[in-house]
Protein backbone atom coordinates (compact mmCIF):
# COMPACT_ATOMS: atom_id res chain seq x y z
CA UNK A 1 0.00 0.00 0.00
CA UNK A 2 2.87 2.25 0.66
CA UNK A 3 4.35 1.74 -2.84
CA UNK A 4 0.91 2.61 -4.21
CA UNK A 5 1.32 5.66 -2.26
CA UNK A 6 4.71 6.53 -3.34
CA UNK A 7 3.72 5.74 -6.27
CA UNK A 8 0.85 7.73 -6.92
CA UNK A 9 2.59 10.50 -4.83
CA UNK A 10 5.62 10.62 -7.72
CA UNK A 11 2.92 11.54 -10.84
CA UNK A 12 0.39 13.49 -8.25
CA UNK A 13 2.03 17.39 -8.12
CA UNK A 14 1.67 18.82 -4.44
CA UNK A 15 1.13 22.16 -4.05
CA UNK A 16 3.59 23.98 -3.14
CA UNK A 17 3.74 26.70 -0.21
CA UNK A 18 3.23 29.85 -1.77
CA UNK A 19 1.19 31.41 0.75
CA UNK A 20 1.38 34.79 2.54
CA UNK A 21 4.96 36.01 3.35
CA UNK A 22 8.02 36.18 2.08
CA UNK A 23 8.19 32.99 3.74
CA UNK A 24 11.98 32.43 4.42
CA UNK A 25 12.22 29.16 5.45
CA UNK A 26 10.20 25.45 5.01
CA UNK A 27 7.24 27.56 5.53
CA UNK A 28 9.03 29.97 3.97
CA UNK A 29 7.85 29.99 0.73
CA UNK A 30 4.38 29.82 2.58
CA UNK A 31 1.71 29.70 4.36
CA UNK A 32 -0.51 26.72 3.93
CA UNK A 33 -0.73 24.21 1.42
CA UNK A 34 -3.62 23.79 -1.17
CA UNK A 35 -3.06 27.61 -1.94
CA UNK A 36 -2.26 26.10 -5.44
CA UNK A 37 -0.68 28.78 -6.65
CA UNK A 38 1.38 26.26 -8.57
CA UNK A 39 2.19 22.96 -7.77
CA UNK A 40 5.39 20.99 -8.16
CA UNK A 41 6.25 17.22 -7.23
CA UNK A 42 8.60 18.32 -4.34
CA UNK A 43 6.07 20.30 -2.46
CA UNK A 44 8.70 23.08 -2.34
CA UNK A 45 9.18 26.22 -4.55
CA UNK A 46 10.63 25.17 -7.64
CA UNK A 47 12.37 28.80 -7.82
CA UNK A 48 13.90 28.60 -4.43
CA UNK A 49 15.03 25.05 -4.87
CA UNK A 50 16.51 26.28 -7.90
CA UNK A 51 18.70 29.00 -6.09
CA UNK A 52 19.81 27.02 -4.09
CA UNK A 53 21.17 24.64 -6.70
CA UNK A 54 22.94 27.94 -8.03
CA UNK A 55 24.39 28.79 -4.66
CA UNK A 56 25.98 25.38 -4.61
CA UNK A 57 27.35 25.82 -7.84
CA UNK A 58 28.70 29.21 -7.03
CA UNK A 59 30.39 27.38 -4.20
CA UNK A 60 32.44 25.69 -6.76
CA UNK A 61 32.82 28.72 -8.70
CA UNK A 62 34.58 30.35 -5.39
CA UNK A 63 36.12 27.51 -4.36
CA UNK A 64 38.29 26.90 -7.41
CA UNK A 65 38.91 30.75 -7.07
CA UNK A 66 40.34 30.33 -3.94
CA UNK A 67 42.50 27.17 -4.61
CA UNK A 68 43.82 29.63 -7.19
CA UNK A 69 44.87 32.47 -4.72
CA UNK A 70 46.07 30.12 -2.29
CA UNK A 71 48.33 28.12 -4.78
CA UNK A 72 49.79 31.64 -5.82
CA UNK A 73 49.85 34.23 -3.13
CA UNK A 74 53.38 33.59 -2.74
CA UNK A 75 54.42 34.10 -6.28
CA UNK A 76 54.89 38.01 -6.01
CA UNK A 77 57.89 37.96 -8.16
CA UNK A 78 58.69 41.56 -8.25
CA UNK A 79 55.84 43.33 -7.27
CA UNK A 80 54.77 43.77 -3.67
CA UNK A 81 53.62 41.05 -1.49
CA UNK A 82 50.78 41.17 0.38
CA UNK A 83 51.85 42.10 3.61
CA UNK A 84 52.97 45.50 2.13
CA UNK A 85 49.56 45.71 0.87
CA UNK A 86 47.06 44.93 2.50
CA UNK A 87 45.28 47.33 5.29
CA UNK A 88 43.70 45.06 7.46
CA UNK A 89 41.85 47.70 9.43
CA UNK A 90 40.24 49.20 6.38
CA UNK A 91 39.31 45.42 4.77
CA UNK A 92 37.89 44.83 8.45
CA UNK A 93 35.83 48.03 7.89
CA UNK A 94 34.49 46.47 4.81
CA UNK A 95 33.78 43.52 6.51
CA UNK A 96 31.59 44.93 9.11
CA UNK A 97 29.94 46.88 6.71
CA UNK A 98 28.83 43.50 4.30
CA UNK A 99 27.75 42.00 7.70
CA UNK A 100 25.62 44.61 8.37
CA UNK A 101 24.00 44.40 5.19
CA UNK A 102 23.44 41.07 5.47
CA UNK A 103 21.44 41.74 8.59
CA UNK A 104 19.37 44.16 7.42
CA UNK A 105 18.25 42.31 4.40
CA UNK A 106 17.16 39.61 6.53
CA UNK A 107 14.92 42.04 8.20
CA UNK A 108 14.14 42.76 4.59
CA UNK A 109 12.64 39.50 4.18
CA UNK A 110 11.00 39.51 7.67
CA UNK A 111 9.29 43.03 6.98
CA UNK A 112 8.07 41.65 3.42
CA UNK A 113 6.46 38.37 5.56
CA UNK A 114 4.89 40.45 7.35
CA UNK A 115 3.56 42.61 4.33
CA UNK A 116 4.95 45.85 5.80
CA UNK A 117 5.84 47.67 2.54
CA UNK A 118 7.46 50.54 4.37
CA UNK A 119 10.01 48.28 6.06
CA UNK A 120 10.68 46.15 3.16
CA UNK A 121 11.80 49.25 1.17
CA UNK A 122 13.57 50.62 4.04
CA UNK A 123 15.78 47.39 4.54
CA UNK A 124 16.08 46.78 1.34
CA UNK A 125 17.68 50.03 0.55
CA UNK A 126 19.62 50.14 3.49
CA UNK A 127 21.31 47.00 1.91
CA UNK A 128 21.47 48.34 -0.93
CA UNK A 129 23.11 51.67 0.30
CA UNK A 130 25.22 49.43 2.63
CA UNK A 131 26.18 46.92 -0.50
CA UNK A 132 27.12 50.27 -2.47
CA UNK A 133 29.90 51.12 0.34
CA UNK A 134 31.65 48.04 0.29
CA UNK A 135 32.08 48.32 -3.36
CA UNK A 136 33.33 51.44 -3.49
CA UNK A 137 35.59 50.67 -0.98
CA UNK A 138 36.57 47.61 -2.93
CA UNK A 139 37.30 50.03 -5.47
CA UNK A 140 39.26 52.56 -3.50
CA UNK A 141 41.21 48.95 -2.29
CA UNK A 142 42.25 48.28 -5.76
CA UNK A 143 43.18 51.99 -6.90
CA UNK A 144 45.56 51.89 -3.47
CA UNK A 145 47.09 49.06 -4.64
CA UNK A 146 47.82 49.85 -8.33
CA UNK A 147 49.42 52.94 -6.97
CA UNK A 148 51.81 50.47 -4.49
CA UNK A 149 52.24 48.85 -8.02
CA UNK A 150 50.17 45.87 -7.76
CA UNK A 151 48.71 45.80 -11.48
CA UNK A 152 46.99 42.48 -12.27
CA UNK A 153 49.48 41.16 -14.57
CA UNK A 154 52.49 42.24 -12.14
CA UNK A 155 52.66 38.95 -10.44
CA UNK A 156 50.45 35.93 -10.38
CA UNK A 157 49.63 36.73 -6.84
CA UNK A 158 48.31 40.06 -8.12
CA UNK A 159 46.40 38.31 -10.94
CA UNK A 160 44.62 35.66 -8.33
CA UNK A 161 43.91 38.49 -5.92
CA UNK A 162 42.35 40.62 -8.22
CA UNK A 163 40.35 37.99 -10.40
CA UNK A 164 39.25 36.57 -6.69
CA UNK A 165 38.12 39.73 -5.29
CA UNK A 166 36.40 40.88 -8.14
CA UNK A 167 34.34 38.46 -8.89
CA UNK A 168 33.17 38.85 -5.41
CA UNK A 169 32.96 42.39 -5.96
CA UNK A 170 31.23 41.74 -9.19
CA UNK A 171 28.20 39.67 -7.52
CA UNK A 172 28.11 42.33 -4.87
CA UNK A 173 27.25 44.87 -7.74
CA UNK A 174 24.50 41.94 -9.17
CA UNK A 175 23.06 41.93 -5.71
CA UNK A 176 23.08 45.91 -5.71
CA UNK A 177 21.17 45.96 -8.87
CA UNK A 178 18.79 42.99 -7.75
CA UNK A 179 18.17 44.91 -4.92
CA UNK A 180 17.15 48.43 -6.53
CA UNK A 181 14.91 45.98 -8.82
CA UNK A 182 12.77 44.37 -6.35
CA UNK A 183 12.86 48.06 -4.49
CA UNK A 184 10.99 48.75 -8.05
CA UNK A 185 8.85 45.70 -7.80
CA UNK A 186 7.89 46.79 -4.04
CA UNK A 187 6.19 50.53 -6.28
CA UNK A 188 4.28 48.00 -8.49
CA UNK A 189 2.15 46.67 -5.93
CA UNK A 190 1.75 44.95 -2.56
CA UNK A 191 4.59 42.22 -1.48
CA UNK A 192 2.98 39.29 -1.05
CA UNK A 193 2.17 35.09 -2.70
CA UNK A 194 4.90 34.95 -5.16
CA UNK A 195 6.52 39.02 -5.30
CA UNK A 196 7.63 37.95 -1.36
CA UNK A 197 9.05 35.28 -2.69
CA UNK A 198 11.36 37.21 -4.94
CA UNK A 199 12.54 38.45 -2.02
CA UNK A 200 13.48 35.97 0.02
CA UNK A 201 15.56 34.62 -3.61
CA UNK A 202 16.87 37.71 -3.57
CA UNK A 203 17.92 37.37 0.27
CA UNK A 204 19.60 34.05 -0.26
CA UNK A 205 21.65 35.41 -2.71
CA UNK A 206 22.84 38.08 -0.86
CA UNK A 207 23.50 36.00 2.13
CA UNK A 208 25.89 33.99 -0.31
CA UNK A 209 27.92 36.75 -0.91
CA UNK A 210 28.48 38.08 2.85
CA UNK A 211 29.89 33.89 3.34
CA UNK A 212 31.84 33.82 0.06
CA UNK A 213 33.41 37.40 1.98
CA UNK A 214 33.53 35.40 5.31
CA UNK A 215 36.11 33.24 3.60
CA UNK A 216 37.83 35.66 1.71
CA UNK A 217 38.48 38.01 4.65
CA UNK A 218 40.08 35.15 6.65
CA UNK A 219 41.70 33.06 4.13
CA UNK A 220 43.06 36.07 1.84
CA UNK A 221 43.74 38.82 4.48
CA UNK A 222 43.80 37.46 8.31
CA UNK A 223 46.05 34.29 7.61
CA UNK A 224 49.33 35.16 7.60
CA UNK A 225 50.77 34.50 4.40
CA UNK B 1 -2.33 6.45 6.27
CA UNK B 2 -1.33 9.85 4.62
CA UNK B 3 -2.99 10.53 1.69
CA UNK B 4 -0.90 11.28 -1.74
CA UNK B 5 -0.55 14.69 -1.44
CA UNK B 6 0.95 14.45 1.86
CA UNK B 7 3.61 12.74 0.43
CA UNK B 8 6.56 14.00 -1.79
CA UNK B 9 8.43 12.98 -4.45
CA UNK B 10 10.86 11.87 -2.18
CA UNK B 11 8.31 9.93 0.19
CA UNK B 12 8.87 12.86 2.89
CA UNK B 13 5.56 14.01 4.45
CA UNK B 14 5.29 17.38 4.04
CA UNK B 15 3.87 18.13 7.74
CA UNK B 16 7.11 16.45 9.43
CA UNK B 17 9.78 17.89 6.58
CA UNK B 18 8.05 21.28 7.71
CA UNK B 19 7.59 20.79 11.38
CA UNK B 20 9.89 23.70 12.49
CA UNK B 21 7.86 26.55 10.84
CA UNK B 22 9.36 29.39 9.45
CA UNK B 23 8.14 32.25 11.23
CA UNK B 24 9.01 31.22 15.18
CA UNK B 25 12.45 33.47 14.10
CA UNK B 26 11.89 37.13 15.33
CA UNK B 27 14.06 40.59 14.26
CA UNK B 28 15.39 40.64 17.63
CA UNK B 29 16.99 36.84 17.42
CA UNK B 30 18.28 38.35 13.65
CA UNK B 31 20.01 41.30 15.78
CA UNK B 32 21.67 38.66 18.28
CA UNK B 33 23.08 36.90 15.73
CA UNK B 34 24.58 40.30 13.66
CA UNK B 35 26.07 41.20 17.57
CA UNK B 36 27.56 37.67 17.70
CA UNK B 37 29.07 38.04 13.89
CA UNK B 38 30.81 41.14 14.92
CA UNK B 39 32.38 39.94 17.61
CA UNK B 40 33.82 36.98 16.15
CA UNK B 41 35.09 39.40 13.14
CA UNK B 42 36.32 41.85 15.82
CA UNK B 43 38.10 38.53 17.33
CA UNK B 44 39.20 37.32 14.42
CA UNK B 45 40.80 40.57 13.49
CA UNK B 46 42.44 40.64 16.97
CA UNK B 47 43.94 36.76 16.73
CA UNK B 48 45.61 38.21 13.15
CA UNK B 49 47.65 40.27 15.00
CA UNK B 50 48.26 38.11 17.88
CA UNK B 51 51.71 37.00 17.35
CA UNK B 52 52.02 35.12 20.41
CA UNK B 53 49.38 32.96 19.71
CA UNK B 54 51.99 31.53 17.29
CA UNK B 55 50.93 28.45 15.09
CA UNK B 56 47.73 28.02 16.99
CA UNK B 57 46.53 31.86 14.99
CA UNK B 58 45.66 29.13 11.94
CA UNK B 59 43.45 27.24 14.17
CA UNK B 60 41.87 30.05 15.85
CA UNK B 61 41.24 31.64 12.47
CA UNK B 62 39.75 29.19 10.87
CA UNK B 63 37.36 27.83 13.43
CA UNK B 64 36.17 31.49 13.64
CA UNK B 65 35.46 32.20 9.97
CA UNK B 66 33.56 28.58 9.99
CA UNK B 67 31.65 29.49 12.46
CA UNK B 68 30.69 32.52 11.02
CA UNK B 69 29.92 30.70 8.00
CA UNK B 70 27.45 28.69 9.80
CA UNK B 71 25.87 31.05 11.28
CA UNK B 72 24.75 33.04 8.85
CA UNK B 73 23.60 29.95 6.17
CA UNK B 74 21.51 28.57 9.71
CA UNK B 75 19.88 31.91 10.73
CA UNK B 76 19.87 34.72 8.09
CA UNK B 77 19.42 31.73 5.08
CA UNK B 78 17.45 29.54 7.68
CA UNK B 79 18.72 26.81 6.76
CA UNK B 80 18.20 25.85 10.44
CA UNK B 81 14.15 26.05 9.71
CA UNK B 82 14.45 24.99 6.46
CA UNK B 83 13.61 21.80 3.93
CA UNK B 84 16.42 19.44 4.38
CA UNK B 85 16.57 19.21 0.52
CA UNK B 86 17.69 22.85 0.49
CA UNK B 87 20.45 22.02 3.02
CA UNK B 88 21.69 19.23 1.03
CA UNK B 89 22.02 20.83 -2.08
CA UNK B 90 23.98 23.48 -0.22
CA UNK B 91 26.39 21.96 1.55
CA UNK B 92 27.12 19.53 -1.01
CA UNK B 93 28.53 22.32 -3.14
CA UNK B 94 30.58 23.72 -0.27
CA UNK B 95 32.08 20.11 0.50
CA UNK B 96 32.67 19.45 -3.23
CA UNK B 97 34.74 23.02 -3.15
CA UNK B 98 36.58 22.00 -0.01
CA UNK B 99 37.34 18.84 -2.00
CA UNK B 100 38.63 20.77 -5.05
CA UNK B 101 40.36 23.08 -2.80
CA UNK B 102 42.24 20.02 -0.80
CA UNK B 103 43.15 18.17 -4.61
CA UNK B 104 44.45 21.18 -5.94
CA UNK B 105 46.71 21.81 -3.37
CA UNK B 106 47.76 18.40 -3.32
CA UNK B 107 48.27 18.10 -7.06
CA UNK B 108 51.12 21.26 -6.77
CA UNK B 109 52.36 19.79 -3.49
CA UNK B 110 52.91 16.41 -4.68
CA UNK B 111 53.31 16.25 -8.41
CA UNK B 112 55.27 19.72 -9.25
CA UNK B 113 58.72 19.22 -10.71
CA UNK B 114 61.33 20.19 -8.45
Amino acid sequence: MADITADVAVSTPVPARTGNGAGHGGGGHGGGRGDGLHMTTTGLSNNKLGMWLFLGSECLLFGGLISTYMLYHGRTQNGPKPSQVYDIPFTSISSFILLMSSLTMVLAVSAAKNNDTPKTRLWLGATAALGSLFVGGQVYEFTAFYHEGLGFTTSLFGSSFYTLTGFHGVHVTVGIVMLISVIAITFRGRIDGDRAEVIELVGLYWHFVDIVWIVIFTLVYLIPS
Amino acid sequence: MSSPADVTAFGEKLDDRDAPQYGHQTDILYVKVAAVLVVLTALEVWASYAHWLGHATLAVLLTLMAVKFTLVVLFFMHLKWDSKLFGRLFWAGVFLAIAVYVVALSTFKFFVKS
